[in-house]
């Protein structure tokens, strides 16, 4: 774990992760400003920061809706506003970019950052982005993974010597900046099925699990999944952090969590994915047992520790501003965290030393 | 209310024949609903190559999101090789896994004679309720006899297409009110 940051003894990491999506209100109808929105991005990484949060993460989405494409130069804006809250992307499509470009940049933001960054490496849900930025949608398998393993192949050498058929050679290629502590973290993004969660430990890489809504022991095939492909190819499970993301937003009570947010998923799935989010399977994400963390601060609580014992993973990050929530709601949110839910997080899953209890 | 008639071949008369009087009767008797009718002859669409439906153009990307904002459709389809279409098939597979839920979907078959029957049955009703839709059980089964010059000449095949109108109507009435009633209880 120490190679990737990750300390089991502080407990479970909580973290933030926004698309950058950029939507109206649905009640109002009103859209923000894309300055309004980045700034306000920027804003809740440094709010979440003083809340005591551990992370924070950005991704990039190239379609309508959305405003964060050039994730990592908002990514540096954060890290200049923050002093010790770890970042990531959430996450980079790899597959559409130049792996030595992404690791300038990354690497850029690590020195920025004093040693505080991370890269999440994704395939994209959408196609927009290989037309958009040339490149061919039926190599959509391929590319990810020739350019993710250059990526990890210039985060170990420093000098990179490589072929392959999406991009140049390189030749004794001096890849530079190099970041604070010599290599980053770097982690495969993971959708639901478990065939992406075994790619992801068959390279014995750390695994970014997101997860929309559903029981949490569907999620759990996943998980295993990923640690035994781990296992099996000579790499140690218990070594490789697990991240898992989805769906959080806490008020006072549950069906005030539920009211504040429903509309706002649900008209943002449509515009953005075209379907809503059926108000049976949302209503049924307020079970203790289901991985959706919308509720009170004590459902929050019960659902975090019970997805915990039952997946065991090193990070939760939540997203909570999807669809056009608004920044004061987001603000109320981020206290909601850092006063009733992280204490209580942090002392039920730190790592007992003898003598503690 | 938004409904859809979809006619799923490429070539022929007999489906559209078939498609056109049934939207007669819809707007006849449903002077105040969206109707559209789409013949997939009049439309240029490319095969599903697994991507998001929002992201299709033109015809394909038009064709895929009426469908997907309707509340229900009437899909009329001929029988070829023992099956549906590719052409209809492919409309399917451009759309996502839920695509019909919460629709209520019914099925005209036109076919040369009755030895396909039961091909709405064994093949269109599996995909159908694979993606959630809400079935009207019986469907029309028109033959090759049953039609003269594009029009329908057999008056059992125009009183049962008047009963799948009446019997799509009422279940897209009682589902809806069923869904308004429970949305209502959960207070969100």
């Amino acid at each position: 774990m120490e190679a990737y940051r990750v300390n089991p003894k502080n407990g479970l990491e909580f973290g933030l992760y926004t698309l950058g999506d950029h939507i109206a209100n649905p009640h109002t109808g009103e859209r923000i400003s894309a300055r309004q929105r980045i700034n306000e991005i920027i804003e809740l990484a440094s709010l979440a920061e003083q809340a005591g949060i551990d992370f924070f993460s950005v991704g990039e989405s190239h379609q309508e809706y959305f405003t964060t494409q050039a994730h990592t130069v908002v990514l540096s804006a954060i890290a200049q506003a923050t002093k010790k809250i770890k970042l990531a992307s959430s996450s980079t499509i790899i597959s559409t970019l130049d792996p030595v470009r992404v690791y300038e940049d990354f690497a850029t933001i690590d020195l920025i950052s004093n040693g505080r960054t991370e890269i999440v490496a994704g395939r994209a849900s959408r196609v927009g982005v290989f037309e958009l930025l040339g490149y061919d949608l039926r190599d959509y398998e391929e590319l990810f993974e020739e350019k993710f393993e250059l990526l990890l192949k210039i985060n170990e050498e420093e000098v990179v010597n490589w072929s392959g058929e999406y991009r140049a050679p390189l030749k004794n290629a001096k890849i530079l900046p190099r970041p604070v502590n010599g290599s980053l973290p770097i982690w495969r993004a993971v959708g639901g099925p478990p065939s992406s969660a075994i790619k992801a430990g068959y390279r014995g890489v750390p695994m970014f699990l997101a997860m929309l809504g559903g029981p949490a022991n569907s999620f759990k095939h996943s998980i295993d999944a990923y640690r035994e492909a781990a296992r099996l190819n000579g790499h140690q499970p218990d070594e490789l952090p697990i991240a898992t993301a989805g769906f959080f937003y806490a008020a006072e009570t549950t069906q005030q969590a539920q009211r504040e947010t429903y509309d706002f998923i649900n008209e943002g799935m449509k515009l953005t994915n075209g379907r809503g989010f059926p108000k049976q399977h949302f209503a049924q994400g307020a079970h203790p047992h289901d991985v959706m963390n919308i509720g009170s601060p004590e459902l929050i609580i019960e659902k975090i520790l019970y997805q915990h014992e039952v997946f065991g993973h090193q990070r939760y990050i939540a997203q909570m501003d999807f669809g056009g929530i608004t920044f004061d709601n987001l603000k109320r949110n981020i206290d909601l965290i850092g006063e009733k839910i992280l204490p209580v997080i942090k002392k039920y899953t730190r790592e007992k030393s003898e003598g503690q209890s | 209310m938004k409904i859809v008639g979809l006619s799923g071949s490429i070539v022929g008369s007999k489906t559209r024949t078939a498609m056109e009087h049934t939207i007669k009767i819809l707007a006849e008797k449903n002077p105040d609903m969206e109707i559209t009718l789409i013949d997939l002859a009049d439309y240029d669409i490319q095969f599903s190559d697994g991507r998001n439906y929002l992201e299709y153009e033109g015809d394909t990307g038009f064709v895929s999101k009426v469908l997907m904002e309707a509340d229900a459709i009437i899909i009329g389809t001929p029988v070829f090789q023992a099956s549906i279409p590719a052409t209809l098939k492919n409309i399917f597979d451009l759309l996502p896994e839920r695509a019909f839920m919460d629709k209520v979907v019914g099925i005209i078959i036109t076919a040369g004679s009755a030895k396909h029957y039961l091909v709405a049955e064994q093949q269109l009703k599996p995909i159908l309720s694979y993606m959630k839709a809400n079935l009207v059980q019986s469907y029309v089964f028109i033959e090759d006899q049953d039609f003269y010059r594009k029009e329908i000449t057999n008056d059992d095949v125009l009183f049962r297409l008047e009963r799948l109108v009446d019997d799509l109507i009422l279940l897209v009435k009682t589902y809806q009110s069923m869904q308004e009633t429970r949305e209502a209880e959960y207070g969100f």
